[in-house]
């Protein structure tokens, strides 16, 4: 049972492996080694489980006010890649940059003063069930800045405003369907007006109707607030609709990136298997035995 | 241990979330009386029957009071308040904190900038900490009464050598003992609980073992460590 708590404490924690610079050395390495445009940028990030070795060497590069969105099959690592951005998992090897800041050696505190530059839409929403929802699109603002409880209700009143949905801040969570529940989870993604936004399967267990008015929702957030974003998933009408740039994620590498143009007409034979859905072609995982009935 | 130092640094560390403590505080400790209270009365009545009983055998009826406020204050307050509340909070902390792992909150909680050890546990390890003796104290003031209301009311004793052998043989030194142990036991609750809540895997099936590791796991702790105080203080 204790192996557990290296889970809880490891998040939050430099890798000590490496040795540590002075943090005004560090930032003058960092700053100088990316261009001034880049917002995030991974270099030969590895990340493993056990034997299980999901990243193996990712290298993808999201320019400020991007929308980068990174497709692949279930389990290829999509989530693992976005958790070791925002620091929930810790990468075992390779350079994460955010906004100028190599990740791998921050302290708790700059974590969390980095996270504020954070949104991040989960995939399952993760509300918080024990309170209202304008308290969940209020949260950060109620532990970070001085504002008063109904300041707070109102800015998360005009949030929510902002994804589509009116008279539901006194709500709980759970009385809402799962389309509201998404809008307000992005409501508190935006809370904070953070630079970067997070998406993790954005449009998973919607239906067509739904997942589009969240699509529209993403395009909107970055016209408006002049966002850059991560979205992973696999569900290529979307991919085509918020992305400026796609990324293909496949064995533990990015496979291909580009336009949804230049996507759609890759020569990359697993890239075209993937985004049209076919069974047969060189991604074998998962469909070994309808293969066979074929 | 580790979870435990944690806790222990984060609690002086700001902000100080008192809204949360005091929700807290309600949580495992309000609407912990009726429970704690019934236990106590219950058994100060029952300790009462039974030190009657064996104590008529050689005419030292009298000093039922005395052993009913001393088990009572030494033993029985704390331990049994430790271990209703270890079934009632330890098992819903280790729940609620289940549920929020495997629903991504206490992801969500890092990514809005929060130390969920801060924002989930340190409230909750405080309001067991303060909590717990206060049970107690409700616990042998109610376990006393019963003692005293089967002794005088049911067997015939009289009140006042009652009243007077529990005074004279029953000290402070008891009392602090007693509360002592109901510190040691809140933080064991709380500490197991959101330590089996925070390490929770697999969905529902996952929630429901957490759940139940906890509540197995704290009270075989809270009988440990009371056998440890009281040896350390015998």
């Amino acid at each position: 049972m204790w192996p557990g708590l290296a889970k809880i404490f490891s998040r939050n924690k430099g890798i000590t492996s490496e040795p540590k610079l002075p943090m005004e050395d560090k930032k003058l390495a960092d700053s100088a080694s990316i261009p001034a445009d880049t917002m995030i940028l991974l270099r030969e990030v590895h990340k493993s489980f056990g034997a299980n070795h999901v990243l193996r060497g990712v290298n993808l590069e999201v320019k400020r006010g991007e929308s980068m969105v990174v497709i692949g099959g279930s389990g290829t690592g999509k989530s693992v890649l976005i958790k070791c951005v925002i620091g929930l998992l810790r990468h075992d090897r390779g350079e994460i940059y955010v906004d100028g800041q190599e990740i791998s050696h921050l302290t708790e505190e700059e974590w969390n003063e980095l996270r504020k530059k954070f949104g991040m839409l989960f995939q399952r929403d993760a509300l918080f069930d024990s309170l209202t929802v304008w308290e969940n699109v209020g949260f950060a603002l109620r532990r970070h800045t001085n504002l008063s409880d109904e300041e707070i209700k109102s800015i998360a009143i005009e949030k929510l405003k902002l994804v589509g949905l009116q008279n539901v801040e006194n709500l709980m969570p759970a009385e809402l369907s799962g389309g509201m529940r998404k809008r307000v989870s992005l409501a508190r993604a935006i809370a904070m007006e953070p630079a970067i936004l997070l998406y993790d399967e954005p449009t998973t267990g919607l239906d067509p109707i739904m997942a589009n008015v969240i699509n529209e929702l993403i395009v909107t957030m970055r016209e408006k607030l002049q966002v850059t974003s991560i979205a992973i998933t696999h569900d290529m009408v979307s991919a085509y609709r918020i992305a400026d740039r796609i990324a293909m994620l496949y064995q533990g590498k990015i496979i291909e990136v580009g336009t949804p143009e230049e996507i759609k007409s890759s020569p990359n034979e697993i890239v075209q298997q993937f985004i049209r859905g076919e069974v047969l072609g060189p991604i074998t995982q998962g469909a070994e035995f309808i293969r066979q009935a074929i | 241990m580790i979870l435990f130092y944690k806790t222990l640094t984060l609690i002086f560390r700001p902000p100080f979330d008192f809204r949360n403590l005091f929700k807290q505080i309600e949580e495992v400790g309000v609407k912990s009386i009726p429970v704690v209270l019934i236990t106590g009365a219950f058994t100060g009545m029952v300790l009462a029957l039974q030190s009657y009983t064996g104590f008529k055998r050689f005419n030292a009826e009298a000093f039922v009071g005395t052993v009913v406020a001393l088990s009572m204050t030494r033993e029985l307050g704390p331990v049994l308040s430790g271990l209703m509340v270890s079934g009632r909070v330890g098992s819903a902390m280790a729940a609620e904190l289940g549920t929020m792992q495997v629903t991504e909150q206490i992801d969500a909680l890092y990514t809005l900038a929060t130390n969920p050890i801060k924002y989930l546990i340190v409230p909750r390890f405080l309001a067991a900490l303060i909590v717990m003796p206060i049970l107690t104290i409700f616990a042998d003031v109610i376990g006393i009464l019963g003692g005293y209301l089967i002794s005088v009311e049911l067997l015939g004793s009289n009140p006042t050598i009652y009243i007077r052998r529990t005074y004279d043989y029953l000290d402070l030194e008891d009392i602090y003992i007693g509360l002592l142990k109901a510190c040691v036991f809140g933080m064991i609750i709380a500490i197991i609980g959101c330590y089996q809540g925070f390490n929770t895997q697999g969905g529902a099936e996952g929630v429901g073992k957490s759940t139940t590791r906890a509540v197995v796991l704290s009270s075989l702790l809270i009988l440990i460590a009371n056998y440890f105080i009281t040896a350390f203080f015998f």
